[in-house]
């Protein structure tokens, strides 16, 4: 049985590079997926910090969705987006005077949600061996900060994280596709998220926080997998560093571009052209490139 | 305390929605230690849990903090007593809305109804049409004018909306549930 994509918005505009690399580095390992058609948004942080049903409502719909589309596992790459489907879908597992509202309200009965994973979840389920034996290029001369962020490990009772302070399951990919990973202290501290438009001062405060604590550790890039997260320390960072000269720019990239990167997928495939800090200098200084697969 | 009897049943209100008591917490002020945005306001989190246990809703609801609560949910997972505090700030969010009580920050309720509004329209969020619709309803008509032309170029704002089949049915879920 194929896989469900679960795309949702980002990944159609601000994150195009975070579904490109999904889609080719997923190619490579026989992933065989199909995107749930005519799927609509999650909601992501407007509705749940405005109106609780609508929060569950509107994630439901895909779920139904999904379901009815035969998919038994639907993944989302974006944090966000992963996070709504699988408390929308808990609510309606463990509630049901919620589950009655929303059957009203989507017309429905409902029977069963499929499994939602996130794409650490998906790397894990493809197999860390698998990654290994795929690898065409040596990453070992990179060290990465891995940035769960918060929507990957919380809340921690419903979606499958293995430690919600000190997660370890990103780490584990990176290693496995080659790149040395480093100790530090903001792994799953909060990015500002959503107030990037509205307070842009207090996401730029916060990422400043993580992109030191990084840096400060040695790593020379940060991975991610949220394109919230990439956002505020990619696309803001030319700001941070013009408030602060001090910090040294760092490349924020996808999980899914690093492991790209290590089966030797194209850069331009991986869509590492569309960052703000562009991560080609440290790519080319600290790994040997070989032909393109 | 303030004699509430002309005001709705707010602590019912918010168990509605949460399935949580506010009596739940014990103010130990956990959740205001690891709040990333603990820096930016005058009211700890905890205490806007305080205000509500004392019955002192206009102090809670007018807070900027419930507005500023970027919903990490690290006071979820770290609160010993396993009190929700984000679903608690999502509740006093919505209620506020629904009463039309007078938002501690503008900004941010202009961001969530901007965003819903193109979410209601079109079925998915649309960067061009939201960037717009919210520079009019906030009046920060100038910002990230540094950023704005790259990310055009790179082709990451979209200019014209998705078509999504059944996006009746999405306005249908937004006009049932207001």
């Amino acid at each position: 049985m194929n896989y469900g994509y679960y795309p949702g918005c980002s990944l159609t505009g601000t994150a195009k590079e975070f579904d490109s690399s999904v889609r080719v580095v997923l190619s490579k390992f026989n992933v065989r997926f199909d995107e749930i058609n005519d799927w609509s948004c999650c909601g992501a942080s407007s509705a749940h910090a405005t109106n609780h049903l609508l929060s569950v409502a509107l994630p439901a719909k895909n779920l139904f969705l999904a379901k009815q589309q035969g998919f038994e596992k639907v993944f989302a790459p974006c944090a966000a987006c992963f996070n709504k489907l699988i408390s929308s879908k808990h609510e309606i597992d463990t509630n049901k005077n919620i589950r009655s509202k929303i059957e009203d309200l989507l017309e429905e009965k409902y029977s069963s949600s499929p499994e939602i994973l996130n794409i650490v979840q998906l790397f894990h389920n493809i197999g860390l061996n698998e990654i290994t034996a795929q690898k065409h290029v040596d990453l070992s001369g990179l060290k990465a900060a891995c940035y769960y962020g918060c929507l990957l490990v919380r809340p921690n009772d419903i979606n499958g994280t293995d430690d919600n302070e000190e997660p370890t399951t990103m780490e584990k990919v990176v290693s496995a596709a080659g790149a040395k990973t480093v100790k530090w202290n903001f792994k799953t501290e909060c990015c500002g998220a959503s107030h990037s438009i509205a307070h842009t001062d207090i996401v730029e405060k916060l990422s400043k926080k993580i992109i030191d604590d990084a840096e400060k550790n040695g790593a020379d890039l940060i991975i991610v997998a949220c394109p919230m997260c990439h956002s505020n320390l990619d696309m803001r960072q030319l700001n941070i560093k013009k408030h602060n000269p001090g910090i040294k720019l760092i490349p924020v990239l996808y999980l899914t571009q690093l492991v790209g990167l290590a089966l030797g997928i194209e850069e331009k495939k991986l869509g590492l052209n569309l960052h703000f800090i562009d991560p080609m200098p440290l790519l080319k200084s600290k790994l040997k490139i070989e032909a393109a697969v | 305390m303030k004699n509430q009897t002309d005001k709705p049943d707010y602590e019912k209100l918010v168990e509605d929605i949460t399935g949580q008591n506010s009596s739940m917490c014990y103010q130990c002020g956990k959740c205001s230690a690891g709040c990333p945005v603990r820096e930016f306001t005058l009211t700890p989190p905890n205490r806007v849990v305080r205000y509500f246990q004392l019955g002192m809703y206009e102090k809670a609801f007018s807070s900027p903090t419930i507005w500023l609560c970027a919903g990490c949910m690290t006071c979820t997972s770290r609160c010993p007593k396993n009190f929700k505090l984000s679903n608690f700030m999502d509740a006093l969010r919505e209620i506020a809305i629904k009463e039309g009580i007078q938002s501690g920050d503008k900004k941010s309720v202009a961001f969530h109804q901007t965003f819903l509004n193109q979410v209601k329209k079109f079925g998915r969020a649309f960067e061009f049409g939201f960037i717009r619709d919210y520079k009019l309803k906030s009046g920060q008509l100038f910002q990230d004018m540094d950023v704005a032309p790259s990310m055009f170029m790179k082709g990451k704002i979209g200019l014209f909306p998705h078509k999504v089949k059944g996006k009746e049915k999405i306005q249908k879920i937004f006009n049932n549930i207001k």
